[in-house]
């Protein structure tokens, strides 16, 4: 296998930085299925991952977005919640579930014609946290409940 | 062609309720098969597109962290009889499907 | 709240409440035994709420409930119940041809005692019975996908039927007592019969788990626990046997029969329904 001439390898190699370059300078909170943000392991990475370089830049989001989680959730491989942000403007809403092996559980990117409001059911491993980070207007805001989790909801039988 | 989207809407005073259900196994690639112990791969729906009358109004990104046989429910306000809410779904096979239904 | 399941002397003291009150041990009379020692477990829970079994006194387990039945999982389970239930046979007649109005609020009658074969007779029997005598294959009483699913659907077709089991003659008396005999037996590494927990603690905590009363149990099956996995009511019973340490008797074998026979006369007046979400 020959080498690459130099003219060529210099060639080939700004086109692949000119690709990577592309990736890294693609918005976190683009609108495609992102692998990087949902493959993170820890939360604080999760977090960061969905566009968020330092957290004390997130707003407190309590009064404003409802979160109905349970208590105890019944099982952890199907537990309801529900979200409803009354933050105007609201793009984007993502859940996490603190515990999981990968945390960042959804996200759900909202037009104008539909209400800022989704209920779905996730997998929670254990007793954690569910997270709430809405964008909107550009700024993050967060809430978050704990859910107790009896029966892990991830690798069981 | 099996449905893979069961819908239930409601229309009332302008907005539409969405609920539905796609029946999808929604893997881990936690589990291990009982028979030869190997793991099951990760089988999972990423992307939700939800469509009202072709235009795109909600986008979905989930993960192996959603349960089985997925959940989901939107509103739409400002809806009408006869406005078509479109679901189409992608997973990480590369296998996709989609439903619609139409408001009454 | 800790109690000594394991006393002898908590078993003993049931049967002689039972033994000393009550004129003559009858059905009926047990019945009513049970439910006065539920009323005494749990104050002010009407009788109605025990087909909810450990949800009765959690508003945050109830709303769970509530939510996934809404729009419940499994509902690819009940389509695949339905469409073998609508199935011709080869000979072009179908499941509900067997049963009385077609299918339709009839499976609180099961089980019931046939007196031509003195025998216990469980709703899934009577769908194998009709199977065969129309030529078909029989399906395996724990096999989720045919039996688990059909009976999951067909059930349906009783929800709200009150449950209403028969114990009109000798034979069908015996099986009762049988089935009473087995639900009072200690058995497995625990040593524990289901009277231990579903009858003198029905309605206590162990650990984090509520027991549910005995009475109002056998309603609402086949369950779906997690929302996914089905169990038909003798598929639970096995997975009793196994907690307590003991090895679980086949399904459809006698003994669980006639305990399935003394355990739904147990619910009878209560409304069924199936397919229903359990954790």
């Amino acid at each position: 296998m020959s080498l690459l001439q130099s003219t060529e390898r210099r060639e080939f190699l700004r086109s692949a930085f000119a690709i990577v370059g592309t990736l890294i300078v693609t918005p976190s909170h683009s609108s495609d299925w992102d692998q990087i943000a949902y493959n993170k392991t820890r939360i604080v990475d999760s977090i960061k991952s969905v566009g968020i370089d330092d957290f004390s830049n997130i707003i407190d989001g309590s009064d404003l977005i409802e979160l109905n989680t349970p208590e105890i959730a019944e099982n952890g491989a199907i537990v309801p919640i529900t979200i409803q942000s009354q933050i105007p403007q609201t793009e984007r809403i993502f859940v996490f579930s603190e515990k999981n092996p990968q945390p960042l559980v959804s996200d759900y990117v909202f037009s104008t014609k539909v209400t800022p409001y989704v209920a779905s059911r996730i997998k929670m491993a254990e007793t954690s946290y569910v997270h709430v980070l809405v964008l909107a207007d550009g700024k993050f805001y967060r809430t978050a409940k704990e859910v107790k989790v009896t029966i892990g909801g991830c690798g069981e039988e | 062609m099996e449905k893979t989207v069961r819908f239930r809407a409601r229309l009332s005073d302008g907005i539409a309720n969405i609920k539905l259900m796609i029946f999808h196994e929604m893997e881990t690639g936690y589990r291990k098969d009982k028979n030869s112990g190997e793991i099951i791969p990760q089988h999972f729906i990423h992307t939700v597109h939800v469509d009202k009358n072709n235009e795109r109004v909600l986008e979905v990104h989930w993960s192996r962290s959603v349960s089985k046989n997925p959940y989901l429910n939107f509103m739409v306000p400002g809806a009408q009889t006869g406005d078509t809410i479109t679901v189409t779904w992608f997973d990480n096979k590369g296998f996709s499907g989609d439903g619609s239904v139409e408001l009454k | 709240m800790i109690f000594p399941l394991h006393s002898r002397r908590s078993l003993l003291l049931i049967l002689l409440f039972m033994f000393s009150g009550a004129c003559v041990a009858t059905p009926e009379n047990d019945r009513k035994q049970y439910l006065d020692i539920f009323a005494r477990n749990i104050p002010g829970v009407p009788v109605s709420e025990y087909v909810h079994g450990s949800m009765m006194l959690s508003q945050d387990a109830r709303e769970q409930f509530n939510s996934i039945m809404d729009f419940p999982p499994f509902q690819d389970s009940l389509d695949r119940g339905k469409t073998i239930w609508n199935r011709s046979f080869s000979n072009g007649k179908k499941l509900e041809d067997c049963f009385e109005n077609q299918g339709e609020n009839i499976a609180g009658n099961y089980p019931y005692y046939d007196e031509a074969t003195e025998r216990v007779i469980t709703f899934e029997m009577a769908i194998n019975q009709c199977l065969e005598i129309n030529g078909e294959m029989p399906f395996n009483f724990t096999n989720v996908d045919t039996m688990g699913a059909l009976t999951a659907y067909a059930r349906g077709l009783s929800d709200g039927m009150l449950m209403n089991i028969q114990i009109t003659s000798p034979g069908a008396r015996e099986k009762y007592e049988k089935g009473k005999e087995f639900y009072f037996k200690r058995i497995g590494q625990y040593n524990l019969a289901c009277a231990s927990c579903h009858l003198t603690h029905g309605g206590y905590y162990f650990r984090d788990e509520l027991l549910s009363p005995t009475i109002g149990q056998a309603v609402h099956f086949p369950v779906f626990r997690g929302g996914e996995r089905l169990y038909t009511l003798q598929m639970r019973y096995q997975r009793c046997m196994e907690a307590v340490g003991a090895t679980p008797l086949e399904s459809g074998s006698e003994t669980l029969n006639n305990l399935e026979f003394f355990h739904s006369y147990l619910s009878n007046s209560l409304p069924l329904k199936s397919a229903v979400y359990r954790r």
